[in-house]
């Protein structure tokens, strides 16, 4: 997508074709109907947010995670885990123990 | 009186005394299910085979070391649907993981097993853990217990009808922006949202990582000091885990709050607090002055912004974490679909409601080029003002109270149409998942016959400060031998 057809953080307008844009990223498979009613949802909803804007953030850092872990590493060790047969035993599909899905095209 | 509606400390003496077996305590929550439960919808599945096996388990180890079994052992329990229970289904409330079965438990359900603990069944919520109503489950409506026509609060909302009922001694759930207090403050139970990092994830499914925390729900306090005491604790299968000391857990319960600092935030009684939770509030508030507590006024300033924050930040991680959700390991699947676009849009259009869509969206939307620092970023620049907010307050006071929500539970239908209304529900709890502290919410009172929670909160592994200033309120109120009208369907 172009950036000049973006919308404007904190505008509050929010253009179908983002909403489209989005869900086709996230494939979400909504149909046209669907697209809509989510759009002038998500206006709304982003138009609220969009009081972030008012708040002084200058030379505040940003918070991922909080607490005092940092960096948990251990030693890499073999453990037990699943079987395979454990491992595929919700998929849909499977096939010689490996999951079996359609060809990309 | 019924078995379920005693304390778990006293079912816990009968249990070791022998004046009752955990065969018979096991029997009287499944009997009180089948009477009580088809008005309320508390459980999406309930396992009696795994149940009575627990409890013959229990039974043996009260009958050969009465004295060496955990206070747990023979106590009925059930889970949110959003925790692993190998080999029992779990579905998050959703269609896209109907029929999982997962190949192992959750670090919480593997340590109160190895406890004696008896698992009931799984829990209903919000599909995803994400709502506060229990409306947005794929599967079925919740009833608050209080009134049948409301909403249980969510998203861990059959978890807290499943205690409110008396249909199990205490439940978990998850507590991402208020899912576990919220629920408790609707339907009269207490509720804790532990420190982020005191309780594992491992085995939690995922909606905001930064966010979850996994907590008990009880009839009182203790009994949630006793299940924080079981599930607490560091796990090298969950690397946000914290090794850290649980005392006062239970020992500080009895100290009271005489000389205690409480602050009360100005900014959380701006919010519109409905006039029967103020009067509730205020009632609660001189009930700790006249205990010996001091009060006295706090400011939070950026709780103006911490909703917004919120509902960027929470929306980014699911539209992340719920990208493995595509039928390929697990749901029902893609049947028909002709190429590898297709089969995630046919299992994820058809797997997904409404609420979890918008999400996804959402956050997907404030990640994206362009928007990142306008929404996400700025999001987490608040996050630190909110944090910080906190450490200047408990520099100054020992814990903060305020009610747990604006309002008592809402009508069934009430706010579906609007998601923005049913996102203010959590204002009051979230800030807490963004600073990571801990919190509780007990019951309080009355706001025209339904209940209404006073949430304490504490800081940074705070939770025994936290445990003692509710236990103080539980002890003046005695709210919890209050029952609710529907438990007189047991009969």
């Amino acid at each position: 997508m172009a950036a000049q057809s973006k919308t404007s953080p904190g505008s509050g307008s929010i253009a179908l074709s983002e909403v489209a844009h989005v869900s086709n990223l996230a494939r979400l498979g909504l149909t046209e109907e669907e697209l809509v009613k989510l759009a002038a949802q998500l206006e709304l909803i982003v138009a609220a947010v969009g009081k972030l804007s008012q708040a002084d953030v200058s030379g505040v850092e940003a918070t991922a995670q909080v607490g005092q872990a940092r960096n948990v590493t251990r030693p890499d060790q073999v453990a037990p885990g699943l079987s395979a047969a454990e491992a595929l035993a919700n998929a849909a599909t499977t096939e010689a123990g490996f999951l079996r899905v359609p060809a990309i095209q | 009186m019924s078995l379920l509606e005693e304390p778990i400390r006293e079912l816990g003496r009968r249990l070791r005394e022998r004046e009752i077996s955990a065969v018979e305590l096991a029997q009287a929550a499944l009997a009180r299910i089948e009477a009580v439960d088809p008005a309320v919808g508390a459980f999406l599945r309930v396992t009696p085979e795994l149940a009575m096996e627990a409890a013959v388990a229990a039974d043996r180890t009260l009958a050969t070391d009465p004295g060496g079994a955990a206070a747990l052992c023979g106590i009925p329990v059930a889970y949110k649907d959003l925790i692993c229970t190998k080999g029992v289904e779990t579905t998050a409330a959703s269609r896209i993981l109907e029929g999982f079965v997962p190949p192992y438990s959750a670090t919480v359900v593997e340590r109160l097993a190895a406890l004696g603990a008896v698992p009931l069944g799984k829990l209903n919520c919000d599909e995803f853990a994400m709502g506060s109503s229990n409306e947005n489950s794929a599967y079925q409506i919740t009833r608050n217990p209080w009134d049948l026509e409301r909403v249980p609060g969510g998203s861990s909302g059959g978890s807290a009808a499943a205690v409110a009922a008396r249909l199990a001694c205490a439940t978990l759930g998850s507590d991402t922006g208020g899912s576990i207090r919220l629920p408790a403050s609707f339907t009269g139970v207490v509720g804790v949202k532990p420190t982020y990092g005191r309780v594992s994830r491992y085995g939690l499914i995922a909606f905001a990582s930064s966010l979850d925390q996994i907590g008990p729900l009880t009839k009182t306090v203790e009994d949630a000091a006793l299940v924080m005491t079981a599930i607490s604790g560091r796990d090298p299968r969950d690397s946000t885990s914290v090794e850290a000391p649980l005392d006062g857990f239970l020992e500080d319960l009895h100290r009271g709050v005489e000389g205690l600092r409480l602050g009360v935030p100005r900014e959380y009684l701006e919010v519109g607090i409905e006039p029967g939770v103020r009067k509730v509030f205020d009632q609660a508030v001189s009930s700790l002055e006249r205990m010996g507590a001091v009060v006295e006024e706090v400011s939070l300033p950026s709780t103006e912004f911490a909703l917004s924050a919120y509902y960027v930040i929470a929306p980014a991680e699911v539209s992340s974490n719920l990208a493995r959700m595509d039928g390929v390991r697990f749901g029902p699947g893609f049947a028909g679909a002709k190429n590898l676009r297709e089969a995630y849009e046919t299992a994820r259009h058809q797997g997904f409601g409404e609420e979890v869509r918008r999400r996804i969206i959402l956050g997907a939307y404030a990640l994206s080029s362009g928007y990142y620092d306008a929404y996400y970023l700025r999001a987490q620049q608040v996050r630190t003002l909110v944090a910080r907010d906190f450490e200047q307050a408990f520099a100054k006071v020992d814990a903060i109270v305020s009610p747990t929500a604006p309002t008592a539970a809402f009508r069934l239908g009430e706010r579906t149409a609007d998601p923005l209304a049913m996102y203010g529900t959590d204002v009051l709890t979230l800030p807490a998942n963004l600073a990571g502290i801990s919190g509780i919410s007990v019951p309080a009172g009355f706001a025209a016959g339904l209940p209404v929670g006073l949430q304490v909160l504490g800081p940074y592994l705070g939770e025994s400060i936290c445990f003692r200033i509710a236990h103080s309120v539980e002890t003046e109120s005695r709210l919890w031998q209050q029952l609710p009208p529907v438990a007189g369907l047991a009969g």
